[in-house]
């Protein structure tokens, strides 16, 4: 699973919207990641600024 | 808060409150939940309303949420081409920049006012199902869980919906209909505090910057990339700190804020309702896909749910056939627009620097009358055909 920069993330929310998976979770303060997660990367790579670094498949 | 509601909309934005607001009229006993503790922050929004979409959507007019009213749009094209727009003419996204916070919040108020309850610091975490059947939610509440039970949901959970995922609506899309996007307000900056600035090519791939003034000398200036373009992550921000640093009149420019969001440019969705569940605004994906703007679509789709659900309450069914009504009303609005619009971006996102500067150029000598997709096809297909050979079915 990803890991989040929780010194960069706004809680914008572009991650949770756009999971094919529905694998991400805002609860306002931190990002929750679930075990739908199938490690696609796309979270890490649309961050607006950068918060999010890809797992390990 | 009560055990039971006959509507509960998820989500105090424009969307959630206007629905809040008429499903409230129409007599239903309404529930409008905000996660956040406080309605309307943080703004993750440029903040430009367009004065047609306003009238279109029913938004009462309020001066205090009004930052500035704008004369024009103009749109620049790489090599530095102006095309301007005067309001009168401007069919998109030019007529008020507006204080997000305090549009959400009087929004809210006119819900409250209209009969709606309202609860904030209070999250939807899933829906409550028995036999197949939602029948309602589970909070948490001021940091406590509870359950309320309902008829009705009006998912206006925004980008990040949530809602229609758990009913089972479909609001999957693809990366090549996401804009990732950053925004700063900056102070002390040198603009036109009249107009709308929008910046195209490759500054911002598969997207553009927007420069939207709230003063004389502050505004948003944000920028959109295509999802599908960005190679890493924090890549918009890059870009837009690149291209304010070559801004010769934003030298000194002081931050005041920073935000970031997603933004759906998708053709609409085929389904935004499924049984004892309707989505609006950002949540139903009903933004414009040309601008990336969803204010007033979300209001306009939110009172439309909010009539339909108060119909639908009286009427005792609340199935996914009675909620065609819903579909009907916003499609007949807005469909047809965001459709073409959505084939536009299609084309208008691979278009290189060169071919801005000749559009845009083109587009300041010919001029036209009413500014719209479609218009700005027509017009250059009379001077340079060439140019929208690719936009011709939209012709």
């Amino acid at each position: 699973m990803p890991t989040e920069n929780v010194n960069k993330c706004l809680h914008c929310g572009l991650c949770v919207g756009s999971c094919p998976n529905n694998a991400i979770f805002l609860n306002e303060v931190r990002l929750e990641f679930n075990d739908d997660c199938t490690e696609c990367g796309l979270c890490s790579r649309i961050c607006p600024v950068g918060a999010l670094t890809p797992g390990r498949k | 808060m009560d055990a039971e509601y006959d509507v509960v909309v998820v989500g105090a934005g424009p969307g959630g409150s206007s629905a809040a607001k008429f499903a409230a009229l129409g007599g239903a006993k309404t529930l409008l939940i905000e996660k956040r503790q406080e309605i309307g922050t943080h703004v993750r929004c440029g903040e430009g309303l367009a004065r047609d979409l306003l009238v279109q959507a029913e938004i009462p007019l309020d001066r205090t949420w009004i930052a500035a009213e704008m004369d024009g749009a103009r749109i620049i094209s790489p090599g530095g081409k102006k095309f301007e727009v005067d309001e009168s003419r401007a069919g998109n996204e030019v007529g008020y920049v507006i204080e997000r916070d305090l549009f959400d919040r009087a929004l809210a108020a006119l819900a409250g006012e209209a009969g709606a309850h309202i609860e904030v610091k209070t999250s939807a975490t899933g829906v409550i199902k028995e036999n197949g059947k939602i029948v309602g939610l589970k909070l948490i509440h001021k940091g406590e869980p509870k359950e309320v039970r309902c008829k009705i949901i009006i998912g206006a959970d925004g980008y990040e919906s949530q809602v229609g995922r758990w009913a089972g609506i479909d609001t999957t899309i693809a990366d090549t209909d996401i804009m990732t996007c950053v925004q700063y307000r900056l102070t002390n900056i040198d603009i036109d505090p009249k107009y709308t600035e929008f910046y195209a090519g490759s500054a911002a791939p598969g997207g553009y910057i927007w420069v939207f003034p709230k003063n004389k000398n502050t505004a948003n200036v944000g920028i959109g990339l295509g999802a599908h373009i960005v190679k890493h992550g924090g890549q918009p921000k890059e870009f837009l700190d690149r291209w304010i640093a070559k801004q010769p009149g934003m030298k000194n420019a002081r931050q005041l804020d920073m935000v970031a969001g997603g933004c759906s440019i998708n053709a609409p969705l085929d389904s935004v309702v499924c049984d004892n569940v309707m989505l609006v605004g950002d949540a139903a994906r009903i933004i414009d896909p040309m601008t990336g703007g969803g204010i007033a679509h979300a209001c306009l789709s939110g009172r439309d749910a909010g009539k339909v659900a108060a119909e639908a309450i009286k009427a005792g069914d609340y199935s996914k056939e009675f909620f065609q009504k819903y579909e009907k009303a916003w499609r007949s609005a807005l469909e047809e627009k965001l459709f073409r619009n959505w084939m536009a971006k299609e084309k208008v996102q691979k278009l290189s620097d060169e071919t801005f500067d000749t559009l845009i150029g083109l587009l300041t000598e010919v001029g036209m009358e009413n500014i719209s997709v479609f218009n700005i096809l027509k017009a250059i297909r009379e001077k340079a055909p060439e140019l929208v050979k690719e936009f011709e079915d939209l012709l």
